[in-house]
């Protein structure tokens, strides 16, 4: 395979592995079902401060 | 819930386990000191030695003297305020360090002409003791903190985290300590040799296992999204770690190594793992620290989580391949640096939508900058972290980094992200550590804090302004030509035309050591449990959690 054509499919791969990659993120992140869950653990650092929260050892 | 004798069981095999480790440490240590092939590892081989005695008979009183039975419930915190006051420690020494050798760049007499205290062994050291001591500690501080607060769940391990903590300082004391007597292998925030890379390999893989069996161990459905950034801190250091330090040791028991990759791949390497370290080390580790501090003490959820996932994905995918930029018009290939030009311009995106989220968490109570010096601290590290993280990509492109590389504005950029962002948001977290975690009802002086903020912004400032101009000042000296094509000026020329800016840089770095002592006075005062000075100004949240009452309203919705 010439050099070239080496270069030409990587850069290709990789522009629409990342693309890809980005809007799989994106739709996520953006998905309706998950508001709820993101809601719920942005409240995560306000919530287990007493020390004996952590009780017991699972 | 395991039976009772379970537990104790257990608990008394790995006092025994641990007590076997010590024992065995003791014994390699011996036999470097004793066999070592250089001066320098016989010395590490002694204080390696010396350290895991004192580890082993702690071990020992406890195992066989102690009646008590410990406590197993609650939070594990012990190592967390072990590493909370190393890193103030340690922050003290690396900005002391880091100003001498600022003076001695201006007044070279300050080398004393002693190989110790020379420049060269002496920046290891600083850039040693400021991002592995003192960001390290920071980082090993609030990781376990936050990890246990967000997870409801106990620190895994009853000895691990001791021994990730206590081990982490042996391998900062043995790394330091091997820099003044002239042990490097020469590759640039990767000095230590063979030896003390083996040692970290091992704390850092019980680190990881410790943060992951505490994840595992969680009692939240959710991982907080400043756990995601502190594990992909701890995993991709470990591999930047294990492939950037792959060397051959001359002999098993002497110092010296040589690394297994030549020429232009070596480069690359130091280079990836270089970035990364700034990357991962520096950036994501500390952004872990931003996503639960910010939030906290505003006493707001972040900004936007959804924005936070983005940034953490985008981030740690882009971040990997900026290394190249270090090596523009070098042996490089083009493409290369071009690759890692191109990356680093596209990371202006997911640094500034973190930078944002930071930021906007405090939509609704800017007034919380004028009262409270922690939070806006923690803010003013934010913006830092913005500016410094325009700076990069636009250093990286590569006509602008063909009058920039090798001249003080990299050293100009490095310290805004260093001293600005790092510096700052480790101080904020640790002024909210300190009350929460030794049950007091706020800082011994706020007034302090507010003292320490603006001394070591002013000196921030001194310090970048000084090597924005010295550095442009200098790239444009040398690329100066006359009507002949002849050089304009002559190396020593651009040395003595920094001159003046040096004293200014070192001035600035003697402002940001004066706020650090400022803070390990305010610390030291607050963890002997002096009663604050002006409690009634500080913010319900500084004080330890069982300490602050119910009286705080009901947490704002996130902003969408």
């Amino acid at each position: 395979m010439e050099y070239e054509t080496v270069v030409m499919i990587s850069q290709i791969t990789a522009l629409l592995f990342f693309i890809a990659l980005f809007l799989a993120i994106v739709i996520y992140v953006f998905w309706p079902g998950n508001k709820k869950k993101f809601d719920e653990a942005s409240r995560l650092p306000f919530e287990n401060d007493e020390p004996d929260a952590g009780n017991g050892r699972g | 819930m395991k039976s009772n004798t379970q537990a104790i069981a257990w608990g008394a095999f790995s006092d025994i386990l641990a007590l076997a480790a010590a024992i065995g440490c003791i014994m390699l240590g011996l036999l470097f000191a004793v066999a070592g092939r250089d001066e320098a590892i016989a010395f590490h081989g002694w204080v390696f030695a010396a350290a895991a005695a004192i580890a082993a008979v702690y071990l020992f009183k406890y195992t066989f003297e102690s009646s008590e039975t410990s406590d197993e419930t609650g939070y594990f915190d012990g190592p967390v305020r072990v590493a909370t006051i190393a890193t103030v420690f340690w922050g003290v020494v690396g900005f002391l360090v880091g100003d001498l050798i600022a003076w001695q760049l201006a007044y070279p007499v300050l080398n004393f002409d002693l190989p110790w205290t020379s420049f060269a062994r002496l920046r290891p050291v600083h850039t040693s003791a400021v991002i592995f001591a003192f960001g390290g500690n920071a980082l090993l501080a609030t990781s376990f903190y936050v990890v246990q607060r967000t997870c409801r769940a106990r620190l895994a391990g009853r000895w691990s985290p001791w021994f990730v903590i206590w081990g982490y300082q042996l391998f900062l004391v043995l790394a330091a300590s091997g820099y003044v007597l002239g042990v490097t292998q020469s590759k640039e925030y990767a000095e230590p040799e063979w030896y003390v890379d083996l040692w970290l390999t091992l704390v850092w893989v019980v680190y990881l296992l410790v943060f992951l069996g505490t994840l595992a161990r969680r009692k939240e459905p959710h991982i907080y999204v400043a756990n995601w950034f502190y594990l992909a801190f701890i995993v991709t250091v470990a591999m930047l770690h294990l492939v950037n330090n792959t060397a051959l040791p001359v002999s098993f028991l002497g110092a010296k190594s040589y690394v297994v990759f030549g020429g232009v791949q070596d480069a690359m390497t130091q280079w990836w793992y270089g970035h990364n370290a700034v990357g991962f080390f520096l950036t994501a580790g500390f952004l872990g620290m931003m996503y639960y501090f910010v939030p906290k003490r505003a006493e707001r959820p972040v900004y936007s989580y959804r924005l936070s996932i983005v940034h953490f994905w985008s981030l740690i995918f882009l971040y990997i391949w900026a290394g190249p930029h270090h090596l523009h018009y070098t042996a490089l290939p083009d493409w290369a640096q071009t690759l890692g030009m191109t990356f680093s311009v596209m990371l202006w995106m997911p640094s500034w939508g973190g930078m944002i989220n930071g930021l906007m968490t405090l939509s609704g109570a800017w007034d919380k900058l004028r009262t409270d010096p922690v939070i806006r601290m923690l803010v003013v590290s934010v913006a830092f972290y913005g500016m410094s993280t325009f700076e990069g990509p636009l250093m990286s492109v590569k006509a602008v980094n063909s009058l920039s590389h090798y001249t003080d504005w990299t050293i100009g950029h490095v310290h805004s992200g260093a001293l600005g962002w790092v510096g700052f948001v480790s101080f904020g977290a640790v002024y909210c550590l300190v009350p929460w975690l030794w049950h007091r009802k706020g800082l011994y002086s706020q007034r302090l804090v507010e003292w320490h903020f603006w001394v070591s912004t002013l000196g921030i400032l001194l310090y970048i302004t000084s090597m924005w101009v010295s550095g442009i000042l200098q790239g444009l000296m040398w690329r100066a030509y006359d009507s002949l094509g002849f050089l304009e000026y002559s190396f020593v020329e651009t040395v003595e035309a920094m001159h003046p800016f040096y004293i200014i840089r070192a001035i600035g770095g003697l402002l940001f050591v004066i706020g650090s002592l400022l803070m390990a006075w305010n610390i030291w005062r607050t963890v002997r449990g002096d009663e604050p000075v002006d409690m009634k100004d500080q913010p319900r949240i500084a004080a330890a959690p069982e300490l602050r009452g119910s009286s705080g309203a009901a947490l704002p919705a996130a902003a969408e």
